[in-house]
């Protein structure tokens, strides 16, 4: 069934759009990133403009990620203490990053500064948490090893401004968490993302959060970050389109309630080594994209040069 | 006798001049608006048109005609890629002032054979000669190449198209075409122009509009959208919020 989406301008095929959302919205449950890193660059390839992608999958996330969010609630999975600390950076973050986006926009370079920031961030976190993955999965194999202890102590505790968070089971020092939200906010604006796949590995290992509330606590964050960010792109560039966002929306809700169910089957370690090879794949996938010589070598974008 | 012959011959040819611009266009279109609906997926328009002549047809070179299709233009920028230490990285582009978003153009016969060159720049009737591009040479030293470019990519999309031999003509007089718009349609006023040749000269043209719109949900979301980001953008939210909790429920409702 075709569908007119009457921002985009282009003509698209209903059931495809329902598809796409489903399979974002079942990773976005299951690892609780908001998945706008693998919907922007599907929206690019079936034709959609890319401003009109990154803004309608912005709101999109913000649909799987409530969906989300709501399904750990009942399973207690969800920091607010932290969570509304996180955002504190998060906004401030996000508010730089997008600055130093209009920046590169008027320079003809975002798509390659988007396309190197997803390759370097992608690929770190994705080769960090796949070693370590790897090596606790291979340690819990073995019988009578070590049991690793949930945090060490190190620098992060020995800051000032701390505070008790009860749900995470921490008392740590404010200022790691308000970085942390400041630097994924600054990325998500950059990148057009919600950021949950920075924020997830920061959180494990930065923060030592318990797994449990990662998941729950990282969507709560990124409702607020990518809601800021369709609002933001609504008023400056009327770029969210609603029709595809509700196509998006009503596929993805449905792919993020399944994948929750499935995620909380499965072991925290398998988890781990699952969204880092699906972070390192994208993360490949762009840098090939990269290096490989183009068939076309130009490229026509609408609009002037500034 | 002679005399006789060459005295009808000048008539002839003293009639023959004023035929040729005697010759005029007829022409109707299948449809003046085209309304972009939730469910459109393209349309189709059809150029028909006679030819009026208030003398007999001239003799010799044959009658063509030439019907374009041109959609609202917009300046774009073409940008080409380098190697760069290893990647690919934008680092020429040019600007160009105005480019049509749709363009078709329809002919009785091969371009080159029925259209002169000092015709296309009197009447600006191909895509290259629609394509304003002002002052580009100052800006990169190929700019000959950067405009090719964005004939290819506009040909790939098959926003342009080039339909030689796909205009009927009828007893020199009557003609149609069929001109698909496709599905990905942008607003605005399409022009629809005629043209017809003899000698590759134009004798005679028309210029017609077609509105393209969004109506119904479409323009209602487009409006808001321009009119009223905020409320718009909120809108938005609230949707995805609704969605996410709906869901939620249901499927909770579900499993108990």
């Amino acid at each position: 069934m075709q569908l007119y989406l009457p921002i985009a301008e282009v003509s698209v095929n209903a059931f495809l759009i329902l598809g796409l959302g489903g399979i974002v919205g079942f990773l976005s449950g299951m690892f609780g990133v908001g998945g706008g890193f693998l919907i922007t660059p599907l929206l690019f390839f079936i034709g959609v403009p890319p401003a009109v992608a990154v803004a309608t999958g912005a709101n999109q996330v913000v649909a799987s990620s409530v969906s989300g969010v709501l399904a750990q609630l009942r399973r207690k999975g969800v920091d607010f203490q932290m969570g509304g600390i996180l955002l504190i950076g998060g906004i401030v973050g996000s508010a730089s990053g997008v600055w130093v986006f209009s920046l590169m926009t008027r320079l003809g370079q975002v798509d390659l500064f988007v396309q190197l920031s997803y390759v370097f961030f992608l690929g770190l976190i994705g080769a960090m948490m796949f070693q370590e993955s790897l090596r606790s999965l291979l340690r819990s194999r073995k019988t009578g090893a070590p049991i690793r202890r949930s945090h060490v102590h190190s620098w992060v505790h020995g800051l000032p401004f701390k505070m008790r968070f009860r749900a995470s089971g921490l008392y740590i020092s404010v200022i790691p968490p308000i970085l942390v939200g400041a630097l994924v906010g600054f990325l998500a604006a950059i990148m057009g993302v919600g950021g949950g796949f920075i924020m997830v590995p920061a959180m494990i290992y930065f923060l030592g959060m318990p797994t449990k509330v990662v998941i729950g606590t990282s969507l709560f964050q990124i409702i607020f970050v990518t809601a800021f960010t369709t609002v933001m792109h609504a008023v400056t560039s009327q770029t969210v389109d609603m029709m595809l966002a509700l196509l998006l929306i009503l596929g993805g809700v449905v792919g993020a309630q399944i994948g929750t169910r499935v995620g909380t089957r499965l072991k925290a370690e398998q988890l781990r080594i699952l969204l880092s090879i699906l972070v390192l794949s994208v993360s490949i996938k762009i840098g090939v994209g990269l290096v490989l010589t183009p068939t076309e070598l130009y490229s026509v974008a609408p609009g002037g040069l500034p | 006798m002679i005399r006789a012959v060459i005295r009808a011959a000048f008539f002839a040819v003293a009639l023959a001049g004023p035929a040729l611009a005697d010759e005029s266009i007829v022409t109707g279109l299948s449809q003046n608006r085209v309304s972009i609906t939730a469910d459109f997926v393209g349309s189709e328009i059809l150029v028909y048109g006679a030819v009026k002549r208030d003398a007999p047809a001239p003799e010799g070179s044959p009658l063509e005609v030439i019907v374009t299709v041109e959609g609202p233009a917009a300046p774009v920028t073409v940008r080409r890629k380098e190697r760069v230490a290893g990647i690919w990285i934008n680092n020429a582009s040019i600007r160009v002032d105005s480019a049509p978003s749709f363009f078709a153009i329809a002919t009785t016969g091969p371009l080159n054979h029925i259209l002169s060159d000092t015709e296309n720049l009197r009447f600006d009737i191909t895509i290259e000669r629609v394509i304003r591009a002002v002052g580009i040479t100052a800006e990169a030293d190929k700019a000959g190449e950067f405009l090719l470019a964005l004939l290819r990519v506009r040909t790939q999309e098959d926003r342009y198209r080039v339909l030689e031999g796909k205009v009927e003509l009828t007893e020199d007089t009557l003609f149609r075409t069929d001109v698909e718009l496709p599905a990905n349609l942008i607003e605005g006023e399409y022009k629809v122009r005629i043209f017809l040749l003899r000698d590759q000269k134009v004798i005679a043209h028309q210029e017609r509009l077609v509105g393209v719109r969004k109506v119904g949900l479409e323009r209602f979301i487009f409006n808001l959208a321009h009119e009223q980001p905020l409320i718009y953008g909120l809108l938005s939210l609230v949707l995805a919020a609704v969605a996410g909790w709906v869901a939620s429920t249901a499927f909770r409702l579900m499993r108990n």
